[in-house]
């Protein structure tokens, strides 16, 4: 039995071992590109894989004038922000609705945002283009979050449709025999119930809201004063000349909010991602 | 059953709960949908949006007889997605086996594999192209390794291999949490008494693990397959679809029709394309992979 126990628990190291080497060779990139960030351009050009001699903190310095860093970071915050709030409210009232009065019409909605999920975007993007223009959202902060908020609202009605289904109709009905209308029962006994759920649509919303490219592009892409993160990012990314000492500082300092969101709310956002993905 | 609506207040309460969500749904996601129907048969180009005349099937005759870009496209995507599924989804399993044993730095190691995860396509991408180009080089002259010393994204078949190590390093470990989560719920008297009667860790994994785990499996496999399908951000930021038109997906290619070349109308025909193929190939994984679910 001793021998046994010993043989496991070698195995045991061995992989343990094995899996940290994989974590190392995993983060490899991101060590590259901020040991690189504070790089000389020609530094980085002779040697990418050694450890900086002296640390150039210029090139934050010249990022952060070149993008207009605090205006980029602001932008995003707000677009993110607004977005993610709205589409909590309005998604949760939606699915509420749709649990609790299951009328012929309601059921179609929910099959419709349903099917939605499988579009993809190629196929909504040029139209897309069009009918914002047509309706004055194009370059607008609030033209931006209302795209957000006509994409958001399938996974999220989902999600939170499938936990309202799970919350006893009995505390809603003591609430109306007081005298409560459906909106004061609504947010005083219901929504506080449905945090769980709510946290995970916060989570999966603000990680694709935050790092989506393709969708500012085309909404905001005239408004200079509307740039996110990852749009301002881009500027350095030019076909031919490539200024690798200012792009890996710029991408470093892209990259962080999110890191810091993630490391943050770690156990909720591991959380959030499964019970966002167990769907039928 | 309340299956009407039956007073002024039940109105009042379906249009303040149901309206916002509706409306925006409607702007923006069904009615350009819809307009795809129409403005896939007109000569609609992006210099000036307002004029659309109706051609026909003037697009679908190009698209057919006079496009092979957007068959190698096609046929790219399928390649990349077959493979990068198959990979992305044997290492989430093997990490989540590893990462459910008692290791001392499970908790820590699940951080490090996620965190690819929360940047998104873009940064990725611009992140890979610095290593492939810049990184890969000096690690080749420092340790002589021919691997290292390829041309990466420089020639078709190292863009194609670049996109795929990215989007593994990416998507391993979102599905691994997924997996995590499943094996934690296995019954553990049922894996202990295969063990007492002998089971060897491969019959384990193949005959109580995996038929156990089946409905984590089907949902990894449809994230995975309508991701790698979809596959854009890291096409544009990792390869710019190059060299030359050899790595470009399906995506990228409608992008690149409507928005470089301004065909906004042909664009739109593709992208109908590109719908009709991402619901079949998603609708018959997953009606394959639920079939196995009730025979387990």
């Amino acid at each position: 039995m001793f021998s046994q126990n010993q043989k496991y628990r070698t195995t045991l190291l061995i992989v343990e071992v094995a899996a940290i080497l994989l974590g190392i060779l995993f983060l490899a990139p991101f060590y590259l590109v901020l040991t690189n960030s504070v790089k000389t351009l020609k530094e980085i050009l002779i040697d990418a894989a050694s450890f900086p001699q002296i640390f150039h903190w210029d090139n934050y310095r010249n990022v952060w004038s070149a993008i207009d860093f605090p205006q980029a970071l602001w932008n995003s915050f707000q677009i993110t922000g607004l977005s993610v709030v709205l589409i909590v409210l309005f998604s949760s009232m939606a699915a509420y609705q749709i649990v609790r009065k299951p009328t012929r019409f309601n059921m179609l909605v929910f099959l419709l945002l349903i099917s939605a999920m499988i579009i993809p975007f190629q196929s909504i993007m040029l139209q897309l283009v069009r009918v914002t223009s047509l309706l004055e959202l194009r370059g607008e902060l609030y033209g931006i979050v209302a795209c957000y908020l006509g994409f958001g609202m399938p996974l999220s009605v989902f999600l939170f449709h499938g936990f309202i289904k799970t919350v006893p109709v009995e505390l809603e009905e003591a609430a109306k025999v007081d005298g409560s209308n459906p909106f004061g029962v609504y947010f005083r006994i219901v929504f506080p119930l449905l945090m769980p759920i709510a946290i995970t649509v916060v989570i999966l919303n603000t990680l694709w809201i935050w790092n989506d490219y393709l969708l500012p592009v085309l909404v905001i892409g005239g408004n200079k004063d509307l740039t996110t993160l990852p749009l301002a990012v881009t500027k350095f990314f030019g076909q031919y000349t490539k200024k690798w000492d200012l792009a890996l500082a710029g991408l470093v300092m892209a990259t962080t909010p999110i890191i810091i969101f993630f490391l943050s709310l770690q156990k909720y956002i591991l959380e959030g991602v499964t019970a966002g993905s167990v769907k039928g | 059953m309340n299956r009407v609506l039956r007073s002024k207040k039940d109105w009042a309460q379906q249009i303040i709960f149901l309206g916002p969500c509706l409306l925006f749904f409607v702007i923006i996601v069904l009615v350009p949908f819809a307009l795809g129907f129409y403005y896939a048969f007109t000569d609609w180009n992006g210099l000036d949006l307002d004029k659309a005349v109706w051609t026909g099937a003037d697009n679908w005759r190009k698209i057919f007889m006079n496009d092979d870009k957007f068959w190698e496209s096609l046929i790219f995507t399928l390649k990349f997605t077959v493979i990068s599924v198959i990979f992305s989804n044997i290492l989430a399993l093997s990490l989540a086996l590893i990462l459910t044993r008692s290791l001392k730095t499970r908790k820590i190691l699940r951080t490090v594999f996620f965190m690819p995860n929360v940047i998104g396509g873009i940064l990725l991408g611009y992140i890979w192209q610095f290593i492939f180009t810049k990184g890969f080089s000096t690690i080749g002259e420092l340790t002589g390794l021919s691997f290292f010393q390829l041309p990466w994204l420089g020639t078709p078949s190292t863009g194609f291999w670049g996109l795929i190590i990215v989007f593994i390093w990416q998507t391993a470990g979102y599905m691994m949490v997924i997996y995590i989560a499943a094996l934690a719920g296995t019954p553990k008297d049922l894996i202990e008494a295969a063990q007492i009667d002998g089971a060897r860790p491969h019959q384990l994994l193949r005959k109580i693990y995996i038929p156990l785990i089946m409905p984590a499996i089907t949902i990894c496999l449809f994230l995975t397959t309508s991701n790698a399908f979809k596959m854009f951000d890291l096409n544009l930021s990792l390869t710019k679809g190059g060299p030359g038109t050899s790595t470009q997906s399906l995506a990228y290619n409608i992008y690149a029709e409507a928005l470089i070349n301004n065909r906004y109308g042909l664009g739109t025909a593709k992208a109908l394309l590109f719908f009709l193929a991402v619901s079949a190939i998603t609708i018959a994984q997953v009606w394959v992979t639920k079939r196995k679910e009730v025979s387990a």
